[in-house]
C-alpha cells in the first residue's frame, strides 16, 4: 500500500470506525428487529415475520406518519421564510459584522435544548408571558390557545433548527460572485427580478440543504411534541418512544424507526443529487480571481 | 464636425473618495461616437472606478457624467443605455449561452420573435452557435469571454465598457482576441471603452488612450502620439520601453553625468533637473565613435537577450545606475562585435530625444 493510501486510512479510520459501531450497526439491528415476533414480557422473540410492516401500514400509523410530515414541512417552510431573509441580510452586512451576527444567530445553542423548550411554555400558556402581556393590553379577554397543539409544536421546532437553517443559506448566498448580481441588473434587470432569476435559483443548493436538515430532524423528534403538544398530539418519533418504552413492542418500534430513516435517507439522497448537479452551476468566484 | 468627434459621453470634473482615499481626482473627459478609447494605467491609478462610476455602480462624489448630453447621476445602472463586460465575466452559471444572452433583451420586453432573431443573430456573429446550449462551465476561457462580449452587444447599447476584458487569457488567446475585439467594434458601431494596465493591449486596440496615474489624467492621445510624445516621465517610461538619462538643463539639451550634452528640443519653461529619453530602438551602435552631431557616448555591452525578430542589448555606460537598452533587428546584429563585454558607442539622432521634467 502507498504511503499515501496508508495515511488516508489512518487520518478515515477513527471516523469510520465511530460511525460503523454507533450508526451502521445499530441501523443494522433495528432493520433485523423489524422482522422478529415480540416477546411476551418485552424484547424480542426470535421468529420471522412481515406482521410488523403490515401493521405499520394500517391507516392508524399511516396518518400519524403523514401528520408528522405536515408538521415538520410547515416548519420547514416557516424556517425558510424567517432564515432567507436573515441569512440575506448578514451576507450583506459588512464583512467584520458578519461572524458576530452569524455568533448572534446561533446564540440560543449554548443554552439546553429542553430549557430553552421549556421555556416556551412559559411564553405560551394560559397564564404566559404573551398571553397576559396581550391581555394587560386589552386586546384580547380571553387567553388565546397557544400551548398543546400544532403551533406550539412548529413554533418550538422552528426555533430549535432555525439557526441551523440560516447558516445553510448564509453559505450559499455569501459565495455567490457579486458581480453577477451587478450583470443582471447592468443588463437591465430591477432588484426584484435580480432577485428572482439570479440570487435565488443560484442559492438553491443552501435552501435544500437548510429544508433537508430541519426536515429531517423535526419529522423524528418527540421531546418537543411531547412537552409544547402537551402529550396528546403524538408524532411518529413519540410513537416510536411510546412502543420501545411503555408498549415494550420492540419489534414494532424497530419497524416504525426503520421506515423513518429510510424516508431520512431518501431525502439527503435527493438532497446530495439536487448539489451535483447545482455544482456545475456553483459561482465561479474563485476561478474569476485566479 | 464629423460624425465620429460628436461626444457620447462626457466626463466632468468627476472625484471619488473612499473616506480618506481619493480614487478618481477630478478628471474631464470626453468618449466620442464610434471611437475604442483605452483607459490606462497601474492597478490603483482609478481607471476600474471610472469605468463603474459610468456604468452606474458607483456614485461621483463631486462631478457628472453626461450621455448624450444628459445627466446621467439620478439614472440605476439598470436604466442607462450602457452595458459593462465583467473582469470575471459574470455569466449566470444556471443558464445556458443562449439564455445568457437572452436575459438582456427580456428586460426590454420585446416580443419573442424579435428576441430569438436578435440572439441568433449575435451568436452567429460570435461563432457561438454550436454552444448556445452549454452552461458556461462546459466553455473554455476564450468562450466565456465571446459569450460575456456578446451577452452585452446584444443590447446594442450607445457605450460598451470592458473591464480588464483579456487579463484571463493566456498570452497568444489574448493576441487573437486584441484584433477580434477591433473587429467587433468596427461592425457595430459602438463606442469601447476598456480598461486595462496593459499598454501594449492599448497601444494594438485603441483609437485613444487616457493613461490615468493616481486618479488623474496624465496623458490623452492616439497610441502613437502617447509613444513618441509622452508628456511626462511617467507616460515615457508606462508606455513602452524607453532609456531615461538624468541631468540638469545646459545649453542645448541636457548636461548628462557631467561629460556630455544629450541635444533634444527642450519644452518652453523647463531648467534645472531634467531627463533625456530615448527610445530602445531609436540607439545604434558602432565600434567607432560616432561622427556628426549625434548624441553619442561609449558603453560596455552587459548583456545580449535574443528574441527571434530583434535582439535587446544592455549597455553599461558611466553616469547610469540603469543600463541603457538598446533594439536592433536581429538581421542588423553583428554578433563578432556585439557580445558580452564588447566595447561599443550608443548614439541616435538628437530628434528622437524627448527631455522631460526629471
Amino acid at each position: 500500500m502507498p504511503a499515501s493510501r496508508l495515511r488516508d486510512w489512518l487520518l478515515l479510520g477513527p471516523g469510520l470506525l465511530w460511525l460503523a459501531l454507533f450508526l451502521v450497526i445499530p441501523c443494522a439491528i433495528v432493520f433485523c428487529f423489524s422482522f422478529f415476533e415480540r416477546g411476551v414480557y418485552g424484547g424480542i422473540d426470535y421468529i420471522f415475520t412481515f406482521e410488523n410492516f403490515q401493521r405499520a401500514i394500517d391507516p392508524l400509523y399511516l396518518s400519524i406518519f403523514l401528520k408528522s410530515a405536515k408538521i415538520a414541512g410547515t416548519a420547514t417552510l416557516v424556517a425558510l421564510f424567517l432564515a432567507y431573509p436573515a441569512a440575506y441580510a448578514i451576507s450583506k452586512a459588512p464583512p467584520n459584522r458578519q461572524t458576530a451576527l452569524l455568533v448572534l444567530a446561533m446564540l440560543p445553542f449554548w443554552s439546553n435544548y429542553l430549557i430553552r423548550t421549556y421555556a416556551w411554555i412559559v411564553l405560551l400558556n394560559r397564564e404566559g408571558l404573551i398571553n397576559t402581556g396581550l391581555r394587560d393590553l386589552g386586546w384580547i379577554a380571553e387567553p388565546l390557545p397557544l400551548l398543546y397543539n400544532e403551533f406550539a409544536i412548529i413554533t418550538g421546532l422552528v426555533y430549535n433548527y432555525l439557526p441551523f437553517v440560516i447558516l445553510a443559506v448564509y453559505s450559499s448566498i455569501s459565495r455567490l460572485n457579486p458581480e453577477i448580481l451587478e450583470a443582471s441588473e447592468d443588463l437591465g434587470a430591477p432588484s426584484w427580478k435580480t432577485f428572482l432569476r439570479v440570487t435565488l435559483p443560484l442559492t438553491m443548493p443552501g435552501v435544500a440543504a437548510g429544508s433537508v436538515f430541519i426536515f429531517v430532524l423535526s419529522i423524528g423528534n418527540f421531546i418537543t411534541p411531547d412537552l409544547l403538544g402537551g402529550g396528546n398530539l403524538l408524532m411518529v418519533g413519540n410513537i416510536i418512544y411510546d412502543q420501545f418504552l411503555t408498549a415494550r413492542d420492540w419489534p414494532f418500534g424497530a419497524t416504525l424507526s426503520f421506515i423513518l430513516i429510510g424516508i431520512m435517507m431518501a431525502l439527503l439522497f435527493t438532497q446530495a443529487i439536487l448539489v451535483r448537479r447545482a455544482q456545475g452551476d456553483a459561482p465561479e468566484k474563485e476561478e474569476a480571481n485566479a | 464636425m464629423s460624425d465620429q468627434d460628436r461626444t457620447v459621453i462626457r466626463i466632468e470634473g468627476v472625484s471619488k473618495r473612499f473616506g480618506p482615499v481619493t480614487a478618481v481626482d477630478s478628471i474631464d473627459l470626453d468618449l466620442r461616437e464610434n471611437e475604442f478609447f483605452a483607459l490606462l494605467g497601474p492597478s490603483g491609478c482609478g481607471k476600474t472606478t471610472l469605468l463603474r462610476m459610468i456604468a452606474g455602480f458607483a456614485d461621483p462624489s463631486e462631478g457628472r457624467i453626461l450621455l448624450d448630453g444628459q445627466d446621467m447621476t439620478p439614472i440605476r445602472p439598470n436604466r442607462r443605455p450602457i452595458n459593462l463586460m465583467f473582469q470575471s465575466y459574470a455569466l449566470f452559471p444556471h443558464m445556458t449561452v443562449a439564455k445568457n444572452i437572452a436575459y438582456g433583451l427580456e428586460m426590454e420586453n420585446l416580443d419573442k420573435a424579435d428576441l430569438n432573431r436578435r440572439v441568433d443573430e449575435i451568436l452567429e456573429k460570435t461563432e457561438l452557435s454550436a454552444m448556445r446550449n452549454r452552461k458556461p462551465d462546459r466553455l473554455s476561457g476564450g468562450q466565456r469571454q465571446r459569450v460575456a462580449l456578446a451577452r452585452a452587444l446584444v443590447k446594442k447599447p450607445r457605450v460598451l465598457l470592458l473591464d480588464e476584458p483579456l487579463g484571463a487569457l493566456d498570452k497568444k488567446l489574448r493576441e487573437q482576441m486584441q484584433l477580434e475585439l477591433k473587429r467587433m467594434q468596427h461592425e457595430f458601431s459602438i463606442t469601447f471603452v476598456i480598461v486595462t494596465h496593459d499598454q501594449e493591449e492599448a497601444l494594438v486596440m485603441a483609437d485613444r488612450i487616457a493613461v490615468l496615474k493616481d486618479g488623474r489624467v496624465a496623458q490623452i492621445g492616439a497610441p502613437r502620439d502617447l509613444y513618441e510624445n509622452p508628456a511626462d516621465r511617467f507616460v515615457a517610461g508606462f508606455i513602452g520601453k524607453m532609456n531615461f538619462f538624468p541631468g540638469t538643463v545646459a545649453g542645448t539639451g541636457v548636461s548628462f553625468a557631467g561629460q556630455s550634452v544629450l541635444t533634444g528640443d527642450i519644452p518652453t519653461g523647463l531648467s534645472g533637473e531634467a531627463v533625456a529619453a530615448v527610445r530602445p530602438e531609436r540607439i545604434k551602435l558602432s565600434v567607432e565613435q560616432p561622427a556628426g552631431d549625434m548624441n553619442a557616448m561609449p558603453g560596455t555591452i552587459s548583456e545580449v537577450a535574443y528574441h527571434g525578430q530583434d535582439v535587446n542589448l544592455h549597455v553599461t555606460v558611466d553616469g547610469c545606475d540603469d543600463p541603457v537598452l538598446v533594439r536592433v533587428p536581429a538581421t542588423d546584429a553583428d554578433e563578432t562585435v556585439w557580445h558580452h563585454g564588447g566595447k561599443v558607442w550608443c548614439s541616435w539622432n538628437p530628434a528622437h530625444t524627448r527631455i522631460l521634467a526629471a
